[in-house]
């Protein structure tokens, strides 16, 4: 068992875990923020993508304790005060179905756009999707998600 | 996941003594492989040692010709560096073809050598570049560090800090993923360098990442896709499975020379 | 109105999964949470001698060990499948036996045999790997065709040769006729790949058991919580229904493999009695590729005969169907009524012939998945057609159109009464749309870039809204097939609807809000949809088949009509009219050409205050409803798919898609689009990536997203949907249902284009790189040696 401590969507929170937590257990058991999903076992799905430090990452595939003093941001935390943009436009644009992949969708696409926009790339359709590699979805078959995030750049 | 103890030493000797003499420590640096290979319980290590805490492992700088990128460096931070981008914009642009976004963020092309898959990109640059792999105790050059699937030149304990890669007249990459996992089926790294032509292949071969003589011989001759036609391309010592048999591989290895090639010199 | 019917209203549910605040099966912990593993076979087909689960209870956190035969013990029944086939010699089907956890035979790698519950999941799992099993290990069959061959292994006693039924369907005589007297006889032996339907979120089950009560909880991932009910009741005896409640909250996803109640669910049920405990079970992704129902996996050999004038004089189809280890709940029924009926597809074909043999194999069971059966189906009559076409030297949709039914209602030879469409306009809107016209200089412009271009076509029926209970019954079905809905007009005049369909993913909390708001002039946002508990709602037979438009939404109309019945009542007593006299509009309930008004809400008061009601109303405003539909629906659509090869790779890419789809009168376009948008995708998946892919020793190799091909962003383009509608004649809204039309169409689509791209029709699903170099090759070779 190790202390962790960590800021996760602005608070502070620490706990008591054992070595091996999975950032994503973390963030469920321990925090009860069950936004971050699991999908696979083999870090594709990307249902449970959030931000550390302020880049994208695999949830279920970091160690709670490595991520000492990290900021940490989930789906729960992207709202600030009101929706972002990007969750306004996946509702905008139909851009979920069942919804279990999007929180690691809108989590992708935030930071692509960020990402984007820093190394001043444009950000088109064919962009986005060669970015949603490691995002699966069953249901949209991705035209509305790719829209969505469309939508979203033009309004960050 | 079985249980582990983790650590996260502060310097490369720290990281050094907890592996010493500890069959049950295995190295952590991005995870991207061995916390998936642990969530599966296909590894188990006891101890963990958690190296991107050590000062200067991270980072990417030009020493004259010569490009040092720290073994816990990212493969985002590759492929978006300067540095590389200028230096070997082939290298830059194999990076930002691993994975993806997020796992880019976490995976090091430390952790990606010393895991040796048979199918990762890395190896293929390291290969073709004739690039250098320096550790807590010496230096290894590329020709010497592959020692077929999943195993590497590396001791017990023995730990990458940084990779060398010297500055070549062009090179290129050219993958073609395996549509599921997205790793190489076949891929192709081409140089012209300080030590010639060479030509690296990695996700085909049953003994990991080799160099291809034939190749490297036409491209030597005369650095085009076209040279490459006629390169008897062996099918044997090539993996087969139902994602790419050893003649389809056979054949995509040409094809993805030849797409190299031709990057290589339009760019 | 802006949020009636055909409007793209965005969808209510949203705002909870787009904050992260969706609560799906496993978000749900209990305080007492224990958490259970399996102990599943390594073996695809064994004797289990003994089980030694000594260590594994002395482990940390362990709290019991508990195997098949204490599960059986205990009197809790095998599961069954509910459909139940006659073989045409008129021998029933032969099930064989299924335990939820294996007592002395494991048929597949997977099959469970004991669970281990402990106090945490890590513990569960890691005790699970040290509980020994001692197999006998036995011969292995995995191919449909392989099971059939004498000498093969034999996976259940009471099915000799794997046999499970040789069922017909058609005049054969006639059929015969048809083929003998054609001018052209095109044969095709097609595979239709296993795939996994792979819902994004894993199967989930959280059991509690209150022993006070005698009651039983389960949270779990169904599309269908009421028929889980009944099946955990009635035929594995876990609890009476009235002692379980069955909650599917937020479900991630179905698309047929969520259908089924499999055994982890009985078997958390049972252990969280055994272990006073609430027991939870989630899958991992690796478990779900092991354990979830997979879906198709046919082998068809089939002939097409033609008149000179391209005319079809016959078909006749044999079909050997891998239904895997055991028969799941709907199974039999997937290859036979919810696929030969289809063999008609759009076209007026007087003779029909089709023989299906289903057999057991040692691989996961197989069963509905996204379409189930129609997409088998589709996939052979489209690849006839294009592939006839081809060796007529007609144009593909030339064919097409000289055999389209034009007149409604049309009946097949197949069983089918085709209710309503128009084949030829939504092909020409198709082709208009996919610019065909301009295909030549596409084509041309593809090859100036070394680049394979191709086009093919798909017109296709289905026929969906499942289903006629009456009819279900007569064909063998093991339940109706109607659907329920309450309207519950509270007193200060919001809406619940209570629905026995249920929405993971589809939308309804929208939709079905959108109808109640259209018929009583209400905002959609007082209208709340309540499905997914069976404490909540009444008994419904939930979602599958395309149903919850034409049957759930039509439960609901049903049930507004007596609604509104009661409101003109109530409104023509307190306001002195006649009720003919009473319009409902605007949230208002008027007497017409007058200005004397009641807003809605004061109806619903007045129900409920009941101080003015008509002479003998009861008060109150709810009503009950249960649609039981008189004919299926049958949504058609025509896709056309645009292809480019790379002749070096093989490796395709989809261009271009296109679909006009006719599924009736369409509530929320947005949606149905949407829908679109993720069958195609998913007939995309089938034709280009996925399969299931088993080793001679029944080791499953495709048993995570490592190996079995996900369709990606990037593997589809923007999809340009249109619409026709003629609505369905058999219910009150007229839709059809538009759940599974892209996966029923797409995947001949795709096919027909990358044979046309590649000139050879000798390629089989899924149409990988390396498939279609080979295919490539192989059609080069004779070229070479000229």
């Amino acid at each position: 068992m190790t202390k962790v401590t960590m800021k996760v969507n602005g608070r502070k929170v620490g706990a008591d875990v054992p070595d091996q937590t999975l950032l994503s257990e973390f963030l469920r058991e321990n925090l009860r923020l069950t936004g971050t999903h699991v999908g696979c076992d083999t870090s594709q799905c990307g249902a449970c993508a959030v931000h550390v430090n302020g880049k994208v990452v695999k949830a279920c595939t970091a160690l709670a304790v490595s991520l000492e003093g990290a900021e940490v941001t989930t789906i729960e935390g992207v709202a600030n005060g009101e929706l972002h943009p990007m969750q306004v436009a996946f509702n905008d644009n139909h851009g979920l179905q069942c919804g279990f992949c999007t929180p690691g969708m809108i989590m992708a696409g935030i930071d692509m756009v960020n990402r984007y926009r820093e190394e001043g790339r444009e950000l088109d359709a064919a962009a986005i999707r060669h970015e949603l590699e490691g995002n699966i979805c069953r249901c949209t078959g991705y035209h509305n998600i790719v829209k969505s995030i469309q939508d979203a750049a033009a309004k960050m | 996941m079985y249980e582990t103890r983790y650590h996260k030493p502060a310097t490369i000797d720290d990281a050094a003594a907890l592996l010493s003499g500890n069959d049950e420590a295995m190295l952590l640096a991005g995870g991207q492989t061995l916390l998936p290979t642990m969530k599966q319980h296909l590894a188990a290590p006891g101890d963990l040692v958690d190296i991107r805490g050590i000062d200067g492992m991270a980072g990417i700088r030009a020493e004259g010709d010569t490009l040092v990128i720290g073994a816990a460096t990212t493969h985002a931070d590759v492929a978006r560096s300067d540095a590389v981008r200028k230096h070997c914009p082939a290298l830059a642009e194999l990076a930002e073809g691993i994975g993806d976004a997020a796992v880019r963020n976490m995976g090091t092309i430390g952790g990606s050598l010393a895991n040796n898959d048979p199918s990762a990109c890395y190896p293929a640059a390291l290969l073709a570049l004739g690039g250098t792999v320096v550790t807590n105790t010496r230096e290894i050059t590329a020709d010497d560090f592959f020692e077929g699937l999943f195993t590497t030149a590396l001791d017990e304990g023995e730990i990458i800090t940084a990779v060398r890669f010297p500055a070549v007249k062009k090179a290129a990459y050219a993958k073609f993923a395996q549509p599921a996992s997205r790793f190489a089926l076949v891929a192709v790294f081409v140089a012209d360098g300080p030590g010639g032509v060479r030509v690296a292949v990695t996700g085909a071969g049953e003994d990991g990442v080799f160099r291809h003589e034939g190749l490297e011989a036409a491209l030597s001759g005369d650095w085009s896709a076209a040279a490459l036609d006629d390169v008897e391309i062996s099918e044997d010592g090539l993996m087969s499975d139902f994602h790419g048999s050893a003649d389809y591989r056979a054949n995509l290895i040409r094809a993805m020379a030849k797409r190299a090639a031709e990057a290589a010199s339009a760019r | 109105m802006t949020s009636g019917i055909g409007q793209n209203v965005k969808r209510k549910e949203d705002k909870r999964f787009i904050t992260g605040k969706g609560r799906y099966t496993d978000d749900h912990r209990n305080d007492n949470q224990a958490y259970a593993a399996f102990v599943r076979s390594p073996h695809a087909h064994a004797k289990v001698l003994g089980i030694d689960a000594e260590e594994a209870r002395g482990m940390e956190g362990v709290i019991d060990v508990l195997d098949g035969h204490q599960l059986t013990g205990d009197g809790i029944g095998n599961l069954i499948c509910g459909w139940a086939i006659t073989s045409k010699d008129g021998s029933p089907m032969n099930m064989g036996a299924w335990s939820a956890l294996a007592t002395d035979t494991v048929r597949y790698v997977g099959d469970a045999v004991a669970v281990v519950i402990a106090e945490t999941n890590a513990q569960a799992r890691i005790a699970a790997e040290a509980v020994m099993v001692d197999y006998e290990e036995l011969p292995v069959v995995v191919h449909a065709i392989d099971a059939l061959k004498d000498g093969a292994p034999q996976i259940h006693d009471n099915a000799p040769g794997n046999l499970i039924y040789d069922w017909e369907l058609g005049d054969e005589a006639a059929t015969d006729a048809g083929l003998a007297e054609a001018a052209h006889v095109t044969t095709l032996d097609l595979t239709n790949n296993r795939l996994s339907p792979n819902p994004m979120e894993p199967r989930s089950a959280v059991a509690t058991y209150d022993h006070a009560e005698d009651h039983y909880t389960l949270y779990t991932t169904s599309q269908n919580p009421h028929v889980a009910r009944l099946v955990l009741s009635a035929f594995y005896n876990v609890a009476p229904e009235h002692k379980l409640r069955v909650i599917a909250p937020d479900v991630g996803g179905g698309f047929g493999a969520k259908i089924y109640i499999y055994p982890e669910e009985i078997t958390c049920l049972w252990a969280s009695m055994k272990t006073n405990r609430s027991v939870k079970w989630t899958s991992e992704r690796g478990e779900a590729f092991l354990t979830d129902m997979h879906g198709r996996d046919h082998v068809t050999h089939a002939k097409m005969g033609f008149d000179k004038d391209g005319r079809i004089t016959g078909f006749k189809i044999d079909t050997i169907a891998n239904l895997g280890a055991y028969m799941s709940l709907f199974s039999s029924s997937v290859p036979t009524y919810l696929y030969a009926p289809l063999m008609s597809g759009q076209y007026d074909i007087q003779n029909i012939h089709c023989n299906v043999r289903a057999v057991y194999t040692n691989t996961v069971p197989v069963d509905a998945y996204r379409g189930a059966g129609r997409p088998e189906a589709t996939y052979l009559v489209e690849r006839m057609m294009e592939t006839a076409a081809r060796e007529m030297g007609m144009d593909p949709a030339e064919l097409r159109r000289r055999n389209f039914v034009q007149e409604f209602p049309h009946q097949t030879p197949v069983l089918m009464q085709y209710d309503a469409g128009d084949f030829p306009k939504i092909l020409e809107l198709a082709q208009e749309a996919a610019d065909v016209a301009g295909f030549e200089e596409r084509r041309r412009e593809a090859e100036s870039r070394g680049k394979l271009r191709g086009i093919g076509y798909s017109t296709f029926i289905e026929a969906c809204g499942l289903a006629p209970s009456k009819a279900a019954g007569s064909l063998g079905a093991g339940v109706g097939l109607w659907e329920s809905a309450e309207v519950r007009v509270n007193p200060a005049g919001t809406i619940e609807i209570l629905t026995g369909s249920h929405s993971h993913g589809q939308g309804h909390e929208t939709t079905f809000a959108q109808i109640v708001a259209e018929r009583f002039g209400v905002p959609v946002d007082s209208v709340q949809i309540v499905h997914g508990d069976t404490d909540k709602v009444q008994f419904g037979m939930g979602t599958y088949g395309s149903r919850s438009g034409p049957v759930g939404m039509s439960a609901v109309v049903k049930a507004m009509d007596k609604v509104e019945e009661k409101v003109r009542q109530i409104a023509a007593h307190t306001l002195e009219a006649s009720e003919d006299d009473i319009e409902i509009s605007g949230g208002q309930v008027k007497v017409k050409g007058t200005d004397k008004a009641m807003a809605w809400h004061e109806v619903g008061l007045a129900a409920y205050v009941a101080h003015n009601l008509p002479d003998g109303m009861e008060p109150g405003l709810k009503e009950t409803a249960f649609f039981d539909p008189v004919n299926f629906s049958f949504p058609s659509g025509a896709f056309i798919c645009e292809v480019e090869v790379d002749p070096d790779t093989g490796q395709t890419q989809v261009v271009r898609f296109t679909s006009a789809d006719d599924f009736g009168v369409i509530v929320n376009p947005m949606i149905v689009e949407g829908q679109v948008h993720g069958g195609v995708t998913q007939g995309i998946g089938q034709a280009l990536l996925e399969q299931v892919v088993y080793d001679e020793q029944g080791q499953l190799l495709t048993g995570s997203y490592m190996d079995y091909t996900m369709p990606r962003a990037a593997d589809v383009p923007f999809f340009d949907v249109q619409h026709h509608e003629t609505p369905s004649p058999n219910n009150p809204l007229g839709v059809k249902g538009c759940g599974e039309a892209g996966a029923i169409g797409a995947p001949p689509a795709v096919i027909n284009a990358i044979t046309d791209a590649i000139g050879t029709n000798d390629l089989a699903m899924p149409a990988t790189p390396q498939a279609v170099w080979r295919a490539l090759r192989a059609a080069q070779k004779p070229m070479a040696a000229e």
